[in-house]
């Protein structure tokens, strides 16, 4: 009998300092026995457990895109116990990843839509798997047009600053880069402001083929809601991925249910009027 | 199904046969309560106990367990690669469970056992366990397993039914395990004409004393939200002081953590029974915590028990009415009563919905 909690063993390759803080790294992990890649074959909004040999084991959402092959990446903060263990380790270490985990953004009601993805903070791990998967040529054709709104405090809070630019410079994704502040930054020439007033200024109307990944703080979603009602979004036009405390990821251990729906195995991604017939109790 | 006789010698015997191939574990009389452990080499079975203090479910899953093991010396060649920790999954015999625990097994199966996972460790646990169950011809004042989907003599989860009867037992044979089991044990005399008629008659004499009841014929048509919403619940918690006792007895309660341990180049992965009773249970590493309090504690239990449990594996309730719940709360909190107020509430705008 296979069983789901024997992590796969994986050799960290590369580990990128994403924000000004360092609170943030991102690991690229290889396999130790490649094969075992065929084991890890996820889609974009899937999360992980990455497991930290005697400290233990975190869900964390994926951050490397299917289109991406021979590696696996994750963007971590550092907060707890395995957390700040995973960030004291160096390229060349082993350890070990188990997943994946949990649903997926509707790629397949996605296709042929218009797709808005709405970010903020760290919460942007699976919205950049999700990009680098819609922009790659073989899967770019599928969708149409492509608008991203993502914000932090500071240009130097943002992840993957490198590949931002790179999809401002493209004509195939609308990218609406803001910061809450850029004072001090002059060579800033983004957006100004938070994710509510970006999505409202710069975002398409809702209507039948246009679909908004919502994925923040808590505060950013419950800003940006009002927006999305505004400018005309249906309930089942919004998905949103959640978090809960998780540790056995497969929906057994009892903790991260929201009334009868785990978020680790029902979830993480859940339209907002799924949402609406569900307890708050996230 | 196959009826046999059994005197009260033929199951010492039994009991003796069956160590030979099985694992034998019973209850166990500790101070002034009896709990389930391994039957020690010698010791006879004792089916005194109106039921073990805490429920059946540790035979099949630990309190505490190791999952893995991994070695963390640079050394050695498969260093910080988890491993399977050795398990016994050897046959065992489970003697003189209760009804209500052995149905609780039935209710706990789709959790850990289903078309997309299967919880290895307690799939194995289960399936190595022949189950012999005994019978509740005195059922306990507590005991409302008749209108919770089980009854004293209910066969759900077992493998063999004993029933006490004039000077010895009636067996009822009821699968394949089970006929293994009689075969090993020596058991093998056929129970005398009128013996089904018999077990009908205590079977039903035994139902008739059960009666205090749960009720929740109405929850499956009410909305989860509804019943969330409910005013009733800060009431209901008021005197709950978390303590989880009622999770800890619960045959039913499946929560688990997953923790790490580490000794020098040694670590185990363990997993320890857990409870929604305690904050730690959905704190999150931001320190937001979306059950906060223990009025969102309280709720999650009964609402699990009661509603989510029901409408997301199919019906029924995940409680089998064994009562220890309602005995050892320290603040008397009582799920029937619990459980009368979710049935009977009726929101004052549900025509306006």
């Amino acid at each position: 009998m296979e069983n789901p909690y024997l992590p796969i063993p994986v050799r960290i390759d590369k580990v990128t300092i994403e924000t000004e803080d360092r609170n943030l790294k991102t690991f690229r992990f290889v396999y130790v026995n490649p094969a075992d890649e065929n084991r890890f074959q996820y889609k974009a909004g899937q999360f992980g457990e990455l497991s930290v040999s005697g400290k233990g084991e975190i869900p964390i959402g994926i951050a490397s895109s299917p289109t991406e092959k021979g590696f696996v990446m994750f963007t971590v903060n550092k907060v707890g116990l395995v957390s700040s263990a995973l960030h004291d380790m160096v390229e060349g270490d082993v350890m070990g990843i188990r997943g994946p985990l949990g649903n997926w953004y509707p790629w397949e009601t996605l296709e042929g839509k218009n797709v808005v993805i709405i970010g903020g903070g760290f919460a942007f791990t699976t919205l950049r798997s999700s990009i680098v998967m819609m922009l790659d040529p073989a899967n770019r054709g599928k969708f149409k047009d492509i608008h991203v709104v993502y914000g932090a405090r500071s240009p130097g809070m943002l992840l993957y600053r490198d590949e931002l630019a790179a999809w401002e410079a493209r004509d195939d994704i609308n990218m609406h880069i803001t910061v809450d502040s850029a004072k001090d930054q002059p060579d800033w020439k983004y957006n100004v402001g938070f994710v509510p007033a970006v999505t409202e200024a710069k975002a398409p109307k809702g209507d039948d083929d246009t679909y908004a990944i919502v994925c923040g703080p808590p505060v950013m979603i419950k800003f940006t809601q009002p927006v999305l009602d505004k400018l005309g979004y249906k309930h089942d036009h919004i998905i949103m991925s959640l978090e809960n405390r998780m540790k056995c990821g497969i929906g057994m251990c009892g903790r991260c249910n929201i009334g009868k729906d785990f978020v680790c195995k029902d979830g993480p991604v859940f339209t907002l009027e799924q949402l609406n017939k569900m307890p708050k109790e996230y | 199904m196959r009826l046999l006789q059994l005197s009260h010698s033929d199951l010492t015997r039994g009991v003796e046969a069956l160590r030979k191939a099985f694992r034998v574990e019973a209850p166990l009389p500790e101070r002034d309560h009896f709990v389930f452990g391994p039957l020690p080499a010698g010791a006879a079975l004792d089916l005194s106990a109106a039921n073990t203090r805490l429920s059946a479910k540790s035979v099949i899953y630990p309190a505490s367990e190791k999952m893995l093991r991994v070695s963390l010396d640079p050394a050695k060649e498969d260093h910080h690669v988890y491993r399977e920790a050795d398990k016994d999954y050897s046959p065992r015999a489970v003697l003189g469970i209760r009804p209500c625990d052995a149905r609780a097994f039935t209710l706990v199966k789709p959790n850990f056992d289903n078309r997309e996972y299967r919880d290895p460790y307690w799939v194995r646990s289960y399936e190595c366990s022949t189950f012999v169950g005994l019978a509740c011809k005195s059922p306990c004042s507590t005991c409302f397993c008749t209108s919770a989907g089980g009854g004293p003599f209910d066969t759900a989860g077992l493998d063999v039914l004993l029933a006490e009867s004039g000077e010895g037992f009636i067996a009822q044979v009821l699968t394949e395990k089970g006929e293994a089991l009689a075969a090993a044990a020596g058991w093998s005399a056929a129970a005398p004409e009128g013996a089904e008629a018999a077990l009908s008659a205590m079977k039903a004499e035994a139902d008739a004393r059960i009666v205090s009841r749960i009720e929740t014929e109405k929850i499956p048509g009410k909305t989860i939200l509804s019943l969330f919403d409910a005013p009733f619940w800060d009431d209901a918690a008021f005197a709950c002081i978390n303590c989880g006792a009622c999770t800890y007895l619960c045959p039913t309660c499946w929560c688990f953590d997953i923790q790490d341990e580490a000794h020098e180049n040694e670590g185990v992965r363990m997993r320890n029974w857990d409870s929604c009773m305690f904050p730690l249970f959905t704190l999150h590493g931001s320190g937001h915590n979306p059950r906060p309090n223990k009025t969102a504690r309280v709720r999650q239990r009964f609402m699990h028990k009661l509603k989510y449990y029901g409408d997301k594996y199919g019906g029924g309730i995940h409680c089998t009415g064994c009562g220890r719940c309602v005995t050892h709360c320290p603040v008397n909190i009582d799920i029937r009563r619990i459980a009368s107020l979710m049935n009977g509430y009726e929101p004052d705008n549900a025509c306006a919905l």
